[in-house]
Parts: C-alpha cells; structure tokens; sequence
C-alpha cells in the first residue's frame, strides 16, 4: 500500500516558488560529489601514484568482494502470480467439497487448499451419509502426490501420446466390435449415476461390450441375499444411533464392514443419555473371530470361530420366534446366545443383529431376523450402492478369459493383476489378449501386463457424481489441476464413444435433469452433496428360514480357520505406497509396516510360535508357514490376545508388488488366499525358520492394575453411586489432614491468570471413542508430523503427536485387574502377580485411550528446560519453540505422559529417509502454517495453535465474538465420533465447559498434580447383559 | 604448621629413610627421565581409544543422537550416566586435597596431587556429555546466562540442567586454581633443577614466577587455606546439584528426597576408588612405593568401605519408602529395578557397591594391594551401574504403560564412553610424565615428623 502522507521538512517549503527547496527536490545530493574534477583532470591522476600499502587494500577488498560474490545462495524458486488468480489470496485457505469414491472408500469430504495446493482432507460434516473419513479417507490427499503415479498414458510400455492412444484403441475396439468378439470392461464400484449412463452408452456404441463389476474385498453374499429379498442389488443401512441392543456375528460394524461408516452413529448410542430419569447406553455383544475395533469396544465379546458363527446366527433366530432347532454349541456359548436373545427380545425394534458371515444363507436369516425384530435400526428403504461386485460373475469373466472367450479386456478402478486369488494365471492370460486397456494411477501389475494403460487422475484431481445410497448424492470436483498427463475413465469412454461432451458436462446434464429436482448446481457443488428422504418399500421375497436355519446349524467345523481381514490403515491394498497409513499403527496390535498372521496364544504354543522382545525391547514374531489348499505362504505370527481359538486372522493389502517404492514392499500378500472371494480359508499353519522383526510402537499390553489411567465403571454403578465413588479425585495428606490434589491448599506452584481471554481445554470421551485412528493421521497431516520409517518405530522413535494407547486386560477384566493389584500382599506375592499382569488374557476387554500432550498447567517440561524453549501460554496451551530448543530431552524424561517426541536425525531432505518429504512432489502436501521441524530439536503436540490464532483472528476482522464449536483442532475435526471435542472453558456455555463440570471428568495421572488442559470422560460399559 | 613431633604409635607417611633431597630427586625422576616402553604402550591405547570416541562424537554431531540408542521413552542413558559417573569420579580430589587439608590429615599430601589431576580430568570428561547430549550441540551457549540479541531470550533459572551449568563451571575453576596454587613450588623446583633451556622456560612460565621467599611461602599457607575453604562446599554442592536433575523431576525412581547426601556419599565413593586404581599403578610404575605407602592405601579403602556401606544404606532406605509411600507407581518403580528387565543392573551395582566393599574390614585384605585394585575397578564399574539403574530402569518404565520400552546402546554409545576414558588416560599419562605427581614441598613439611628416617633418629634407633 503507498501513502500518500506529505512529510513537511521546513516552513520554507510552503512557498512554491523557493528555489532552494526546488533545488533541493531534484538533487539528491546538496553538493556536486567532485567525480568530474577527480577523474577529469589527466595531469592530476597521471601524477598520482599507487603505493604499496594502497596497492594491497585494493587488491584485498576486490579478492574479498569477488569471493563473496561468487557465493551462491540457496535457489528457492517461488515463483508469484503474473496475474493473481480471483479465489487464491496467498496465506488463506480456500476449502472445495468433493467426494473420495475409490471403490473402496465412499465419503463425502472437504478439502484444504493452500495456494492452489490441497494438503487436508476434512470431515464434510453436513453430508448425512455414511459418515466422516476414516483414518484411509483423511491419508488419501498424500496419495496425490506421490512420484510413483502414471504421468501419462503408455502403450507395451512406450509413453505414448493421448492421441496415439484414441486412434489405437479405438481402432482395435471398432475391429472387434465389427468381428463381434466379446469385450468385458472390468471395474471397481462406481455408484454413479452418470458413469453408469457413460457405460451403457458405450455399450450401446460397441454391443459386444459387456460389463462386469468387481469389489476387491467382496460384499456379494450380502448383495445377493438383499437382491433375493428386497429385489435390488443393494446393501441395507444401519442407524446404529438408534440401538439399544447391537448383536453383531462377525461384523465389523466399527471397520469397513459393508463399506463402514457406522460409528459415528455407533458412538452416539454409546453414550451415556439420560432416559426415564436414568442413563441409557446401547448393550453391544460381539461374536468374532479376529480382534477388531468392534469387538474391542464391545461390552461382551466371545471369541468363536467361522463355523460356530453360522450355528450362532441359527440359533438366534430358531430362540427369537419359537422354532425348535438342535444345538451342538457349547454351554458357554449356549448361555451367551440366550443372553443376547433375551436382550434382544427386551429391545425389540430399538435392537438389530448384523452379521459379516460371507454367506448368503446368513445373511438372509440376518435381514429375517431383523425383519422379525422389527428393527428400526436398520433401513432397507434406502440400501446402500456402494458395493455392487458378483463374485460369479467376476469368476465367470475370469474362467472366460482363461479359456478365450473374451478378446479384449478394460479394466478400471481394479487391479485384478494382483488382487485376484490366481492373479498369475490372469496377467498371464491378460497379455494373450488381443486388446487389453488399464485404467490406472500407478504401473501395477493389471497395467503391466496390459498392452494400453490410460493414465487417470487422482480423485483429487476429478471430476465425480455419486449415489452412495438411495437418494444420497454426492458430487466431486477437481480440487487441483491434474499434475500430470492424465485423463479421466469416463472422458475417455465418452470420447471413445464418439461423444463431444465431456465428463462434467455430463453430469451437469444429469443432475439437472434428475437430481437437482430444480435447486441450484452450484449449491449442490458448493455443499458436495444433495439427500432426499424419498424411502421406497422394496417389496420382500419370503423364503424358507427354517430350511436355511437347520443347514446352519449342521454348518461342519474345521480345524483352524484363516480368517482374512483388512486393515485400518492400509484396507484393501490400494493406498499401500501412503507413508503415512503405512506408519499408522494399527488400532489393535499397534504394529505399523506389515502384515502378520493373528493367532490365540493357547494355538501358537501349541504349533510352537513365539513372540519375544529383543534388548531394545523390539518385537520379533516367528515364522510360520500357512498352508491353504496348493498354496503355500510364509508370514510372520503375531499372538494377539482375544484371537478364537481356531482361527488365524490375516490382513490383505500387503507384500511385494509393482508400482510401490521398496520401502512399502512390506508384510506378505494375502490376496493368493483369497480363494472363491471367502474370506474364511480352510488353513494349516507350522512353524517355519527365523523370526520376523515388527515394528510395533506399543511394547507393554497390559494397563498393570493402573485404573486411574483409565478410568472405568459399569453402567449400574453409575447410575446408583456418588461420583466421589466410581471417579474420586486423588488425595494427598498435609499434615494429616487429606485434601484433594486439585486443591489450592497442596499447590506449591503460582497459578496463571486465566480470567481474560480465551483457554483452551479438550475433552476426550472414552465411551466415544471407538479408536479408529482418523485423528491420528489428521494430526500427521496438520502438523507435518514426519514419517520416520519402519526401522525407526521398531527403535521406539515413532513421531506422532497424537497416540491411541490400547491396553488389555490381564485377567477378564480391567475390573479384576484393580482389584489383583489391591490383593498384593508382600514382597514375594508382588513379585510374581506383577510378572504374571504384564501378559494379557487370552479374551481381555480392550480399552482405548488417546495421549496428545496434555497441556499442564503446571507442566514438568517447562520447568527443567534449561533454555526456556518449553513454556507456557496464555491460552492454555503449553509452548513448544523449535528454534530455541537445544535438544535435551530433559523435557521428554520428565513428561509423565511421554507424549514429546525428538527429530532424531533429520527427517526432511535426506535420503535416508525418502518418504514423502524427500520430494517435491511429496512435499507439497505440507502445511505452510506449521513448521518442518529441524534434526535434534523436541517436537509435540500444540493444539493446533495454528487453527485457533486463525479463529481468533478472523474473528477480529470480522468484529464479533466467536461462538462454540468454532475453535477446532486437526484432531476435534476429524473425530466424526464426537470423542474429540476442544472449546474455550472460558466461554462458560461452551460444550467444553460443560464437559469440564461433567461427572465422568478426570484428568490423566490427576494424582502428579499437573493439572492438564486435556481432560478425559471415565468409560462407562453396559453390563445389564438381560 | 607442621610440628615436628608425632607419636611414636603413628606409622611413618614416608618410608625408606627419605632426606630432603631424596624427595626431590624420586619427584622429579619421572618428569626428567624418558618415558619407558610400558608407558609409550598405554599411552598408545589411550589415545587410540581418544581417537576413537573423537570419532563417534564427529559422527553423533553430524548425524544426529539418533546414532544413539534412545528412544522416545528413554531420553537420556549412557550420555548421562557417563556424566554423572565422571563427576563423581572427580569428588575424592576435592575431598581429599580440601576437607582433609581442613581436617590436617597429613597423609593426604602423598595422594592429594594426582587425586586433584584426577578430578580436574574427569570433570573435563564429565563436561563433554552435557554438550554432545544436545540435539543441537553448536548452540549449546545458549545454555549460559550471556547478554544476547535474540530479544528477550534468557535462560531458565528453574531448569537444574542450569545449575548443573553453574555448579560444574565452578567447581571445575575452583579445583584448577587449588590444584595450580599446589603446583608452584613444585614447578618451581623443576624448574631450577632444569638443564635444558626449553625445559626451564616452559617450567618457569608453569610457576609463575616462585622465588621460594618467605612470603611467597606465606602467601602460598594463606591461598591454601582459603581455596581449601571455598572447595569444601563445593565437594557438597556439585553432587548435590547434579542429584537435582533427577530429585526435582516428577518421574517415579528419580524423584526422591534422599538423592543429595546419596550422590554425594557415592561420589567420594567412587573418586576414592578411581584414586584408589590409579595411585596403586602410579606408585609401582614411578618408583613411589615410599611416599604412597600401603597405609596410604589402607586408609583409603577405609573410606571406600564407609562411603560404601552409607550408599548401602541409601539403597535400602530407598526401597523402604518405596514401599512406605503407598504411591504404586513408586513401588513399582523400585520393585521393577530389582526384578524387571533390568534386574542385572541392579544386581550388579548392589554386588559392587554395597558387598564387595564389605571386605575392607579384614586387615589382611584392606592392605592388599592386588586386592584393593581389584576392589577399586569392582567399585567403579558398580558406580556406573548405579546412574545407569537410576537414569535408564526408572525412564523405561514409568506412568503409562504403553510408552514402556527397552533400551540397548549402540557402537556409538559406547565408543563415546571408551573415548572419555581414553581421554582420560590420556591426560593423566601425559601429566604423570611432566608434571611432578607428588606435593613434594608439602611431603618435606612432614618429613621431619613423619618420615621414616627422621622418626627412627628420633626414637633412638
């Protein structure tokens, strides 16, 4: 900005015509420098003389300007704007809503740009379906840009230009189409209405087309049962919210069963609400093979294998309406299936069963059961799109190709090349064919072996309209230009179609003509997405449920079960060169970089498999040896508490493959084992040679007793007893009298002033929580949390600011724990009792527990940082500034919580650690307004100071004051859940305030006297199991 | 001062039937005499050894403390151990050459010049690891209150790192002016036996001019006296201070009240075992057998064994309000150092410390000279132990489990140790070479008194 202020120098300057003051604006110099009379006159200078003393300074100062000269800065080419782009103001994010559908994610989500940049994905928490992003949704934006995507289309992998490529491909398809030989197009879910009128257009166009739909991980049985009842290939929907009795076989509702989603209703039933002047929370017993997020959050959980899971599912339906049915299960089991019918019974339409059985016969008894409950919890009105693969008729393509039926093939969304049980045979008969497109983001081994690869964009980077379920649309824009060459799926059919139109401009057409119903595109666009309510009653198809039921329960059993899984971090696979989802721990066994074989602690003793930690506390698992059918697999064995009996798990998405940088060439490919798209394999497993070493950041499983870590009740005993008896405040005796640690009178230290301006507290719900980790990539993304590495975690060096502590119980309970603890009496008997809780039972009850710093207010690291670098705010937060720190780690030493974390080395810029912020590319997913913190300096949460300074400020701007639920944190954001929430407790009508007078308040480790800014919600578990 | 009568009972402090000139002839053999094989051999090793942790510092400086074996629970292991343990390794100089000058114990003036030497070269060890512990070792001045013009940036004077600063400096130029004051009639007499032009610069410049007056020797009594005074705290404070870093910190196993006096009783503990180690290989190597005699070393052990037992007794009041406290994390701090992972560490420092000592009792085993020695390394090598059950086994397991780890060193680590103590060696070989290693004027002050020649004339024999 100029000024146009006028500096008056003298009075003499107010008269105009002054010619000294005219005289003194034109020269810059009041005297004539005498550069002339110097250097005019000859004689002079031809009688000077240079002497030696002088000869030395010029010859000095010329060396000295010349050296310095000659040193070249450090080249940072930023380069501005020519012409400023109308929405882009540098500094201010610009936020688009758009919509992540990989076939396997479906989500409605908003995305941070900087610049022109996107480097968040956000929570889009209008959009009423399916829920906020999971740890997966929140990573994809890295996805974007790594160096190992296509950058253009290829042919018999030549690069190739565009045009090449449409004049190839549409000549090859034009020759089979007149030859009438039989083309498949090959794809993942789309659950888009324009893409589908894309593809039946080009079907039109070429008729000898055909089009053949394929999930990675199937849902079929699940389709085919809705299809056999309700008529449409569909999967019913779930409000989880409403439950008051969750009986779920198999399923892991808090996963990515049926495309996941669901705990954000889940949650909600989980707390705690007042009902009939008592509290209410839903009960949820979990029958499962594996340990997974559902089962952990369970109030009851019973192992069991696949087998006794359809007998379950008999049983519960043969108990429900009266019909007689022989039961072979266990009494345990027995008992368990009557509590959880009773339960049922009681909740009548506020319960509902779910099963994750890959059986269709189950899935029928489950929709039956759930009809007969009258289960207001479950919606078949408005099924869900999101998975529309048939496993037949996938296998039909597959034996089709094998056999020669099909001349060309093109494939998009899927890479079959390596997700298909015998993906070998396929690529093998994929080459032979006479034309064979991939559509795909990387080289993988489907475009490998194809003779024509299609460069497609990133979601990011596309346009997109979708139908996640009846009558929820979603659409998607380009939140940046495509970075590379690419184009997308649906602009290629349109052109190869001989369409003018582009793929906007198609689903432009659409939405007008069926969508929109008249309201505006660009508020359908500016929102991402558009809901109607218009519930249909499919018609339902009986069926004979006694015939089925009987089958069920004559279900025979096997030995040992591989029940294949995906995980939370990487799922299916196709994220898997994601550094960040690689180094995500898994919520469960807290191990990051690899996939293991899961197996119950009684199996592994007995096939004789060990887990041991090394000197430096490591974690090494044996090798064993998984035979299924022919085929043969050697992974390493993880023992995870809570695995049935019986059954082995194993996480798809895993080992070595194309298109990914060696680094996450980790784990073992379970894809081979995935036979018939069962996900349940007949198995044997023996020990095979070696030990495999993990990288696992949690070393200790057991809580040792310690409930006031996390603190617990049952739903009886809170609703009965006093706060002060199921969350009493630590107390500490001076001179004999007990006062309360939080008290004045124990407070050695002077309390800040807080009555002005703004302070932050975060509260976290134990019951809400379901651990599903989306925060913690979130906070990773937010914070440019560095990504070290496997062999770094496996040195216990992770990064993140933002833990999920996951503890087992020792004994059945964490109840029982306390109480094992308080029974120790002497020396002897403490000895042995803590040695045995340090290993956990072989069914625990799980807890979760997420650890950021906490804030103190009376904070141990920043009294003993000798150069202040550690320091408190005013608003609460306690400081951490990175150029002041030396790097003592005194800090860390002294963090009851051990929540700061130290840049070993230097994790940016070197070659040793070449992960996304070792290249441009990769770092453009960084944050401009957080730091990239420097080798040897201490590091830790801040409370996204970053994002609150921004509330406050643009509230300021605007001149108002700022209302709850404003001030967020990366972490509150992305906690879709509502376990996460952060506020200001000095805006006394704050959500935050009012969680800080809530009964199931208690800070971490109280009894230290630290005084945290981050407060925690006692978990409260439903034991009314009638 | 020295009075020249002394109980017959005493045994005498120099034996052999020394005369004055006797005296200044052994001090003076080593440093006018060629280095033998023996020494050139050690001295070798030493330096390799120097070289070699020179080498693991230039790489931990230019790589990072990853090199290390740290980890995100244990922030600190061998770096401060080894501090700890070269600081008080430095303590029995002080004691002896301060308190015992207070205490006018006489037989410290055979011992108390090389026991000095000792503390000023280990606090020189001591004083690398706070530096090379940094994550940013170049900024490490940042830690000292200097006039700046980063703004209002200043030190924290609540941080016990800080002291830690402070008291090291200090005590670090107290015991280098004591130890030097001690020097200059010594350096003096070298200085004038001197043949060699170079020699007798070089030695004249170390005695700052000593003309051997009376009142140089006047003045000499005074300064003594008063830095004596000065260091005495000192021999408290230091220990003391550096006990802080852990007592004033919230993590079970490191805050506890006892720390102050039990680090102060384990550093003379263990400086009267590196004294102890040294001197019986000095008095053999430089022909000082009558100057350091086995009373010498016999009294030391005595000390070793009190200092020993008060350090057992500092355990075992530790485990005791462990367990009074009633606060389970405490008791599970302590429980898991004797019994968890670490439990060897633990049984080690417990089998050096508190047992081995122990044998001092018998006679015939506290004035044997081998076994001694023995006993002296034993001492050390369970005074290391000792820092590192503190520092690593109460770090690796404190409030929350699921931040509990293990920790290993890596060749990094301990080629940083090998190299202090090569430095060391180093230092204290080349001292031992130029240096006269005795008081001598000190020693002739009770020659008269208390040497063997003078006390038989005296009885009459």
């Amino acid at each position: 900005m100029s000024s146009n202020k006028v500096y008056w120098k003298s009075v003499a300057q107010l008269d105009k015509d002054n010619e000294l003051v005219e005289k003194l604006e034109q020269n810059e110099f009041v005297d004539q420098i005498p550069v002339d009379d110097f250097l005019g006159d000859e004689q002079t200078m031809s009688e000077s003389n240079t002497n030696r003393r002088d000869f030395l300074k010029y010859v000095g100062f010329s060396t000295a300007a010349a050296s310095l000269a000659a040193c070249e800065g450090p080249v940072i080419k930023s380069v501005p704007y020519v012409v400023q782009p109308e929405q882009i103001i540098p500094g201010i994010a610009n936020y688009y809503a758009t919509a992540i559908a990989d076939g396997y994610d479906f989500r409605s989500i908003i995305i941070k740009t900087r610049e022109g940049r996107p480097i968040k994905v956000e929570n889009n928490k209008e959009a009423p379906t399916l829920g906020g992003g999971n740890a997966r949704v929140h990573a994809s934006v890295l996805s974007m840009y790594d160096i190992h995507r296509l950058q253009g289309p290829k042919a018999k992998g030549e690069d190739i230009s565009w045009n090449d490529f449409y004049n190839q491909v549409e000549s090859k398809l034009k020759a089979l189409a007149v030859s009438n030989k039989p083309v498949v197009l090959l794809t993942q879910t789309f659950a888009s209405p324009t893409t589908q009128s894309i593809i039946e257009n080009f079907i039109a166009q070429f008729p000898n087309v055909s089009h053949v739909i394929y999930d990675t991980l199937s849902a079929s049985h699940a389709l085919d049962a809705f299809e056999n009842i309700y008529g449409v290939r569909a999967l019913a929907d779930y409000d989880f919210s409403m439950a008051q009795t969750i009986v779920s076989v198999g399923a892991d509702i808090l996963g990515d069963w049926q495309g996941g989603g669901y705990d954000e209703g889940y949650s909600q039933s989980r707390i705690p609400k007042k009902h009939h002047e008592k509290l209410e929370m839903s009960y949820h017993i979990q029958f499962e093979s594996n340990m997974t997020l559902s089962g952990a959050n369970a109030d009851h959980r019973i192992p069991v294998d696949p087998a006794t899971q359809k007998k379950i599912i008999a049983q519960i339906y043969a108990q429900l309406t009266g019909t007689s049915l022989t039961s072979d299960l266990s009494p345990q089991l027995k008992k368990a299936v009557n509590q959880a019918v009773a339960r049922l019974k009681k909740s009548a339409s506020k319960a509902v069963v779910v099963s994750g059985v890959e059986d269709v016969a189950v899935q029928e008894v489950v929709l039956a059961i759930n009809d007969y409950l009258g289960s207001k919890v479950i919606d078949t009105t408005q099924p869900k799109f999101i998975r529309q693969g048939s496993n037949k008729s996938v296998e039909k393509l597959i034996a089709d190709i094998e056999k020669g039926n099909v001349s060309g093939l093109l494939v998009a969304g899927v890479n079959p090349g390596f997700t298909l049980p015998n993906a070998e045979s396929f690529t093998s008969a994929l080459s032979k064919l006479e034309l064979s497109v991939a559509f795909a983001l990387k080289e993988d081994e489907t475009a490998a072996a194809s003779q024509y690869v299609a460069a497609v964009p990133h979601y990011l980077e596309s346009w997109g309209d979708y139908e996640f379920k009846k009558g929820h649309y979603a659409l998607a824009q380009p939140t940046i230009r495509p970075l590379f060459d690419t184009q997308q799926f649906q602009d290629i059919l349109l052109k190869l179609s001989g369409s003018k139109s582009t793929y906007y401009q198609k689903i432009k057409a659409n939405w007008s003509e069926n969508i929109l119903n008249g309201s505006s595109w660009n508020q359908a666009l500016h929102d991402g997405f558009i809901s109607n309510n218009n519930a249909q009653e499919y018609d339902s198809t009986s069926f004979d449920v006694d015939r089925q039921i009987k089958a069920l329960s004559q279900t025979p059993s096997t030995a040992l079960s591989l029940v294949l899984y995906a995980k939370t971090g990487i799922g299916d696979g196709q994220q898997a060169n994601n550094p960040w989802l690689q180094e995500f721990p898994d919520p469960i066994s807290r191990v990051s970089w690899d996939n293991y074989l899961t197996i119950s602690a009684s199996d592994a003793k007995n096939i004789g498999l060990k887990n041991v930690n090394v000197s430096d506390g490591a974690l090494n698992g044996s090798y064993a040896q998984i035979t299924v059918g022919k085929k043969n697999l050697v992974a390493p064995v993880l023992i995870q508490p809570g695995q049935a009996k019986g059954t082995v798990g194993l996480a798809f998405g895993y080992g070595e493959r194309r298109g990914l940088q060696d680094e996450m060439q980790v784990g073992v490919n379970a894809y081979p084992l995935y036979n018939d798209f069962d996900s349940v394999q007949k198995v044997s497993v023996s020990p095979a040679e070696g030990y495999h070493e993990f990288a696992c950041v949690q070393l200790h499983n057991t809580l040792m007793g310690r409930g006031d870590i996390i603190k617990e009740t049952t739903l009886e005993v809170f609703n009965t007893k006093d706060k002060d008896y199921w969350n009493p405040v630590p107390k500490v005796s001076k001179n004999h009298i007990e006062y309360e640690v939080t008290s004045p009178e124990v407070d050695m230290w002077q309390a800040f002033d807080r009555s002005i301006g703004h302070h932050f507290n975060m509260s976290i719900d134990l019951n809400a929580c379901t651990g599903c980790g989306a925060c913690v990539i979130a906070c990773h993304s937010e914070n440019n949390v560095p990504v070290v590495g496997k062999k770094e975690i496996r040195k216990s060096r992770d990064m993140h600011w933002l833990r999920i502590d996951r503890y087992y119980s020792s004994a059945d309970t964490f109840e029982q724990d306390d109480q094992t603890k308080e029974d120790i009496s002497g020396l002897g008997d403490s000895l042995t009792t803590f040695g045995e809780m340090e290993n956990a039972s072989e069914n625990p009850q799980v807890a979760f527990q997420p650890v950021m710093c906490q804030h103190c207010n009376h904070a141990p690291c920043e009294t003993v940082c000798p150069v202040a670098a550690s320091s408190h705010g005013r608003q609460g937060q306690n400081h951490m500034a990175y150029n002041r720190c030396v790097g003592t780690r005194y800090c860390a030493n002294n963090c009851p919580y051990k929540v700061r974390r130290f840049n070993w080395f230097l994790y940016n810029k070197n070659d040793e650690f070449d992960y996304h912020m070792n290249n441009d590319l990769g770092r453009m997913v960084l944050n401009p307004d957080v730091v990239v913190r420097s080798r040897g300096v201490m590091e830790k949460c801040s409370m996204c100071i970053q994002m609150t300074q921004k509330t406050i400020l643009d509230a300021k701007l605007e001149g108002r004051t700022i209302k709850d639920g404003e001030f967020q944190t990366a972490c509150s954001n992305a906690c879709s859940n509502g376990a996460i929430v952060f506020g200001d407790i000095n805006d006394k009508n704050s959500q935050v305030a009012s969680l800080k007078k809530d009964d199931r308040m208690y800070h971490l480790l109280e009894s230290v006297g630290t005084k945290p800014n981050v407060m925690y919600q006692t978990m409260v578990r439903n034991t009314d199991k009638s | 001062m020295a009075s020249h009568y002394e109980a017959p009972i005493r045994k005498p402090l120099v034996t052999g039937d020394k005369t004055y000139h006797d005296v200044t002839v052994d001090v003076a053999a080593p440093v006018e005499g060629k280095a033998n094989r023996q020494w050139w051999i050690v001295f070798g090793i030493a330096l390799t050894a120097f070289l070699w942790g020179l080498g693991c510092i230039a790489y931990t400086i230019g790589t990072g403390i990853g090199t290390w074996g740290l980890n995100k629970t244990v922030g600190w292991a061998w770096d401060i151990t080894n501090f700890v343990w070269w600081v008080g390794i430095g303590h029995a100089g002080t004691l002896i050459s301060a308190v015992l000058l207070l205490f006018r114990q006489k037989w410290r003036m055979a011992i108390n010049r090389s026991a000095e030497a000792m503390t000023i070269f280990s606090v020189i060890q001591a004083g690398l690891f706070p530096i090379i512990h940094m994550g940013r070792p170049w900024l490490a001045y940042w830690v000292l209150p200097i006039p700046n013009t980063f703004g209002s940036l200043w030190v924290n004077f609540n941080s016990p790192l800080l002291w830690d600063v402070f008291a090291i400096s200090t005590y670090l130029s107290v015991s280098l002016v004591f130890w030097w004051t001690g020097l200059l009639p010594d350096f003096a007499m070298i200085r004038d036996r001197a043949i060699k032009p170079f020699q007798k610069k070089i030695y004249s410049l170390l005695s700052f001019g000593w003309s051997g007056r009376a009142k140089d020797w006047q003045r000499f009594e005074e300064v003594s006296l008063v830095l004596a005074g000065l260091a005495t705290p000192l021999v408290l404070s230091v220990h003391t201070i550096v006990s802080f870093d852990f007592a004033t910190s919230v993590i079970p196993g490191w805050h506890t009240t006892i720390f102050p006096p039990y680090f102060v009783a384990g550093a003379i503990f263990s400086g009267f075992a590196m004294v102890q180690t040294l001197l019986i290989i000095m008095r053999k190597v430089s022909n000082l057998e009558d100057y350091i005699t086995v009373q010498h070393i016999e009294l030391m052990n005595i000390v070793i064994m009190i200092t020993g037992s008060i350090v057992g007794v500092a355990y075992i009041t530790e485990l005791f309000i462990a367990w009074y406290s009633g606060v389970e994390y405490e008791q599970y701090a302590f429980l898991n150092r004797a019994t968890g992972p670490y439990w060897w560490a633990y049984w080690s420092m417990m089998t050096c410390n508190v047992f081995s000592p122990q044998f001092m009792w018998f006679k015939k085993l506290r004035t044997s000279i081998v076994f001694s020695f023995i006993i002296s390394i034993v001492v050390n090598i369970g005074m290391w132990f000792e820092r590192f059950v503190i520092i690593v086994t109460s770090l690796h397991r404190d409030y929350l489990p699921s931040s509990w780890t293990m920790f290993s060193p890596t060749f990094v680590d301990i080629g940083i140790f090998i190299g202090t103590i090569g430095f060391f060696f180093v230092l204290f070989l080349l001292y031992s070479r130029t240096f006269p290693v005795i008081a001598q004027a000190e020693v002739k002050t009770i020659l008269k008194s208390s040497g063997e020649k003078y006390k038989k004339l005296r009885d009459g024999e």
